[in-house]
């Protein structure tokens, strides 16, 4: 790990703005010298450690580009290493053209990931820090972006290193007392130990609690929009992935082959299934099949019902509510800039009467563009309970974390049915290590024989 | 002037607990070996507490009976009274401590000592070591005889440049006057190794008939008495015992004690050495728990046919007139007289960490050490080292491997794994708390786990190894014997759930299930289990307890599994640590000295942490990567 890396470290998609070249190593500051030149003339290598200097960037004599070039030397940066960060004028082809020069100066282009890798082997951050880095290079929309900063930040960290200490000192103690009996009494020590586990429990499974808003944050919620011939589908469809942060990319499913369409509305990813179907042929329920239709609808955890209120409800419309029952549904009221037909009493009592339950319905206009903030908002109502305050919590995005997690609870409790069995303290260590031990695996503080392996599968996923 | 020059094929410096391990276990492995003493007196001598055993400690004994080791044989042919400690906690804590009659306990194992084929016991004092190209040729003693052999044994406890101290007195000697051995540490220096200082201490012996005992709490023995050795039948021991007696020490006690720590040599800076915590003097334990009031001293005695008595909880190396005064504020201890003066004692020993965990030096072949010199404390710890010391020496000169047991399969491999890869600071004492996999690590079963290793070694017989395999099966079939018997909701059965205050049965159950509930047994079940076979007590014993604590035995060994996988990451020797850039220096330093085995024993090297063995692993793994590409 001598050489010296560089890579563009803001993304590559952010538009306008701010690129940043960042690059690491013991000739992270050569090879920025022989690229960068300040316009007060003095070498980078003169400088002291966190300063900025403004300059150009050349190469062949030629200017590139104007830049910041912050220099930052080791140990004192995120990498351990010697680092430096020409802050360019942005736009892909001058950000390309200032790391091409970067690397005809003797750097590497660095793997994807490497940066963190190299913090994470320099001991700068720790494994959570470091998965948490892997998910924000991943992170498909803000809120889990957020989520991920609050991780990398050591809150997850934090929590866990506080539940440990906690975990250890009854086991010091337990263990103390049984060495030492003279000086160090276990009597009614279990109440006190009861307590603690007691609350344990509760900070672990509130943890765990967030495991599911996390995945739904990183990874979106499977949707499946149905609707009845000309009920707007396809327009709705339209309108999301028209948003201006919308991500619109054609994954094929690699399990149901089934098209699936990534939009971004408002921070949470929706993963629109078969959407393929709804462009091309406007199916109706009867078309595509009902059979069709009830996969997606099982599949889905969230169901978007779009009615068309220029019409009055029919047959068809009653079969797709059959497929509600016991989803999280939002009905769309469309075309709410023609003259309403459909009686939306009407429409929330068959819902009620069909699927069995109670729906929000929400006025849309597809070719008006108008109720996306009320859908948005009633996103949010059914998947975060209102709060999706990412920056105050802490999600467990990696699903590792959550198996760790959930290991960690099951040794809890078995520490709790151990104390009402009655079981001497001796026994109650084992289950009280165990969980100890499970938690310092999400933090990298216990060994785990195979983290090697997992490092790098992380590392070499090609983020 | 000519030297006497003579070939052994195992020489052992020293005849203490260690050294009379090592030396029966070398000779009866058919070693040609010669044991050193200063003292013939002295060989096996118990120059602090009385007793063997204790927490942890009966665990120790136990599993050096397994092997085929003495200690437990001469407990249970010299105890005075026998007690299983920690009856109220889990099977994994239950310790067995006897009283030795002191003087017994070492005319007994000089009895088996002299009486062995292959040994020679001889007073001299060794003072040198033979060492040519980093092999051990053997030893020289003070009259400049040489002993050559294939292997050596360093085992001198606490004698190299032994210093007896107490108030502003100190004595160049051993414990109870002995010599002092004060030649040795200089040899070892110029073979390179590190020698280190540390002290203990022990209390006074007083005169039985200055004590007044209505003022204590007798302590009696247990009513049944248990053996150490798996091969003493219970009945043979059954005896009329000795009391021991229980009082305590008061706030006039403790205000002696802090007024006069000037004139402690402890805290007045006359002793160097670093004392245990976990045995710690009466002055120790004044300023360190300063909150309490009282303090526990157990009045015991030293053998029947001596009135001394040992004040266990009150060693020190406070001056005489202080000794005096403190004892004489102790309820029965008013009037006492002290037949010998409590003190300190500071020794040469080294750090283990220059040990294989075969107990073999890094830098000298065949050089091996074993107990109180290597920084551990205790007569139990001792004994453990000492047999796999004289094992491991016979099996280097047989050219076989070392015999290394491992932190899941014994205390003497927790015992020994700690020594060798934690760097120690203060003498190493035995203790549940350092057993990761204590619920295994019984003292109850110590036979079942370690007889095989004492038997492939050549030192259990093969009729005792057959004793374990009958045991081992009786136990198997009895246990799936009451996995399948269903007990019915008979009027008996529900009479005994009563009795035993346990919720009667609505459906059928098996006893298996039964025996799993707190307040009832395998041995409660019997009234309602007519098929069983008659099986002793050691059987039942086992079958009660693998049933009742199932899941947690089930949970500790997946631990062992998990602990297994790291110990199985072998780190070849040739790693050049220095060149791992993530390793923080002082991890790189520490294992480049260490120099591990294993990523399971990089991972307890003091100074290593988690983070340092994730870069460790993924440094081999990127060497196995780039090897594979190659």
């Amino acid at each position: 790990m001598e050489d010296t890396i560089a890579a563009i470290s803001t993304g590559m998609t952010s538009p306008g703005g701010i690129s940043i070249i960042r690059i690491s190593g013991s000739q992270a500051v050569f090879v920025a010298d022989s690229v960068f030149q300040a316009k007060k003339k003095h070498r980078l290598s003169s400088v002291p450690s966190h300063t900025v200097h403004y300059g150009t960037v050349c190469r062949d004599g030629q200017v590139i580009d104007e830049a910041l070039a912050v220099v930052m030397r080791a140990p004192n940066s995120y990498t351990r290493e010697d680092v430096v960060e020409i802050n360019c004028h942005g736009g892909m082809f001058v950000t390309k053209k200032v790391l091409e020069a970067v690397l005809s100066a003797g750097a590497r282009l660095a793997e994807p990931g490497e940066f963190t890798k190299r913090a994470f082997l320099n001991g700068r951050i720790d494994l959570s820090q470091a998965e948490a880095v892997m998910d924000l290079i991943q992170a498909k929309n803000d809120y889990a972006l957020k989520a991920s900063i609050s991780q990398l930040s050591g809150r997850l960290s934090e929590k866990i290193r506080e539940i440990r200490i906690c975990l250890l000192d009854h086991v010091a103690y337990i263990e103390a007392a049984l060495d030492d009996p003279e000086h160090i009494s276990l009597e009614n020590y279990v109440h006190k130990l009861e307590a603690d586990v007691d609350n344990i429990v509760n900070n672990v499974h509130n943890l765990l609690k967030n495991v599911e808003n996390g995945r739904i944050m990183r990874e979106g919620i499977r949707t499946v929009i149905l609707g009845k011939t000309n009920a707007g589908k396809s327009s709705l469809l339209n309108m999301l992935a028209g948003q201006e942060r919308a991500i619109v990319t054609d994954v094929e499913g690699t399990t149901r082959d089934v098209l699936e369409e990534q939009v971004n509305l408002g921070g949470v990813t929706l993963r629109l299934m078969d959407t393929a179907g709804i462009r091309n042929t406007e199916d109706s329920v009867e078309k595509i099949g009902v059979e069709r239709a009830k996969k997606y609808a099982q599949d889905a955890e969230l169901i978007i019902f779009v009615a068309d209120s220029s019409r009055p409800l029919d047959n068809d419309d009653y079969a797709v509510m059959e497929l509600l029952a016991g989803k999280k549904v939002i009905v769309l009221f469309n075309k709410s800039d023609l003259k309403t037909v459909a009686d939306r009493n009407v429409l929330a009592e068959k819902i009620r009467q069909i699927a069995g339950q109670e729906c929000r319905i929400i006025d849309i206009s597809a070719k008006k563009q108008t109720g996306l903030d009320a859908l948005q908002e009633n996103i949010n109502d059914l998947f975060f309970d209102g709060e999706i305050s990412a920056d105050e919590e802490i999600y467990i995005t990696d699903l590792r974390h959550k198996e760790l997690l959930q290991e960690a609870l099951d040794s809890l409790n078995l520490v709790k049915d151990g104390i009402s069995c009655g079981m001497s303290e001796d026994f109650l260590t084992i289950d009280l290590m165990a969980a100890y031990e499970k938690l310092g695996f999400i933090i990298g503080e216990s060994v785990e024989e195979d983290l090697a392996d997992q490092i790098f599968s992380k590392f070499c996923m090609g983020k | 002037m000519p030297n006497i020059c003579e070939t052994y094929d195992v020489v052992v410096v020293g005849a203490g607990h260690a050294g009379c391990e090592a030396a029966l276990a070398a000779a009866r492995l058919g070693m040609e070996t010669i044991c050193f003493t200063v003292s013939c007196e002295s060989i096996a001598m118990m120059p602090c507490n009385p007793n063997i055993g204790g927490s942890s400690k009966g665990h120790l004994v136990r599993e050096v009976d397994a092997l085929g080791g003495e200690m437990g044989k001469n407990i249970d042919a010299t105890f005075i009274q026998s007690k299983m400690l920690n009856r109220s906690k889990g099977p994994a804590v239950h310790s067995l401590r006897a009283q030795a009659d002191k003087s017994e306990y070492s005319r007994r194992m000089r009895k088996v000592l002299e009486n062995t084929e292959h040994l020679l016991v001889r007073q001299a004092e060794v003072t040198e070591l033979i060492v040519a190209d980093g092999r051990i040729q053997g030893v020289k003693t003070l009259s400049g005889a040489v002993y050559y052999a294939r292997a050596v044994v360093l085992c001198t406890g606490v004698y190299l440049k032994a210093k007896c101290i107490h108030g502003d007195v100190s004595y160049e000697t051993g414990p109870n006057g002995l010599q002092a051995a004060n030649h040795l540490t200089k040899s070892l220096i110029e073979n390179g190794i590190e020698v280190r200082r540390f002290k203990t201490g022990t209390p006074a012996r007083v005169d039985k008939r200055s004590i007044d005992f209505d003022k204590m709490t007798e302590q009696f023995g247990d009513e049944h008495i248990v053996p150490f050795s798996f091969s003493t039948d219970p009945e043979s021991i059954q005896k009329d015992q000795v009391s021991c007696w229980l009082t305590y020490t008061n706030e006039e006690t403790h205000r002696i004690i802090r007024e006069n720590l000037d004139r402690s040599p402890l805290y007045a800076g006359v002793i160097h050495g670093t004392g245990p915590r976990y045995c710690p003097s009466i002055e120790d334990k004044v300023v360190r728990f300063a909150d309490k009031d009282r303090h526990q001293v157990f009045v015991e005695p030293e053998g029947l046919y001596t009135n001394e008595m040992y004040l266990g909880g009150m060693s020190s190396s406070m001056p005489e007139d202080v000794q005096f005064a403190m004892y004489r504020t102790v309820p029965g201890l008013e009037n006492v007289k002290i037949v010998r003066n409590a003190y300190a004692i500071e020794y040469d020993c080294i750090s283990a960490v220059q040990l294989r965990p075969s107990l073999e030096f890094k830098k000298i072949a065949g050089l091996f050490a074993a107990g109180q010199f290597n920084g551990s404390s205790g007569y139990e710890e001792a004994a453990a080292q000492g047999i796999i010391a004289g094992i491991n020496a016979a099996r280097l000169v047989q050219g076989k491997e070392p015999l290394v047991l491992d932190r899941s399969e014994a205390y003497i491999g927790v015992l020994i794994d700690d020594l060798v890869t934690k760097e120690s600071f203060e003498p190493y004492r035995m203790m549940t708390s350092r057993a990761e996999y204590r619920l295994l690590l019984r003292q109850d079963n110590a036979d079942l786990r370690l007889t095989k290793y004492g038997y492939e070694a050549g030192l259990v017989s093969e009729a005792r190894m057959n004793e374990v395999r009958r045991k081992e099966q009786q136990i198997r079939e009895e246990i799936e014997r009451v996995k399948t018997v269903n007990i019915g909701t008979g009027s008996s059965v529900q009479e005994l759930m009563r009795r035993y205050g346990s919720a009667e049965l609505v459906t059928g159950a098996t006893l298996a299930e039964l025996v799993k509930r707190p307040e009832l047994s395998y041995e409660a079940l019997e009234p309602v289990d007519p098929e069983r076979p008659q099986l002793r007590a050691d059987v039942a014993e086992q079958v009660n307890i693998n049933l009742k604590y199932e899941g947690y035995i089930e949970r500790q060994i997946r631990q062992v599994e998990h602990f297994k996988k790291l110990e199985s990451k072998l780190i070849p020797e040739e790693l050049d640590y220095m060149k791992i850039s993530g390793l923080r220096k002082e991890a790189m330093q520490k294992l480049d000295k260490f120099k591990p085995g294993s990523i399971g024993q990089a991972s307890r090297v003091s100074g290593v942490s988690p983070a340092d063995i994730s870069v460790l692993m993924v440094y081999m793994e990127q060497l196995k990567n780039s090897r594979r590409q190659e």
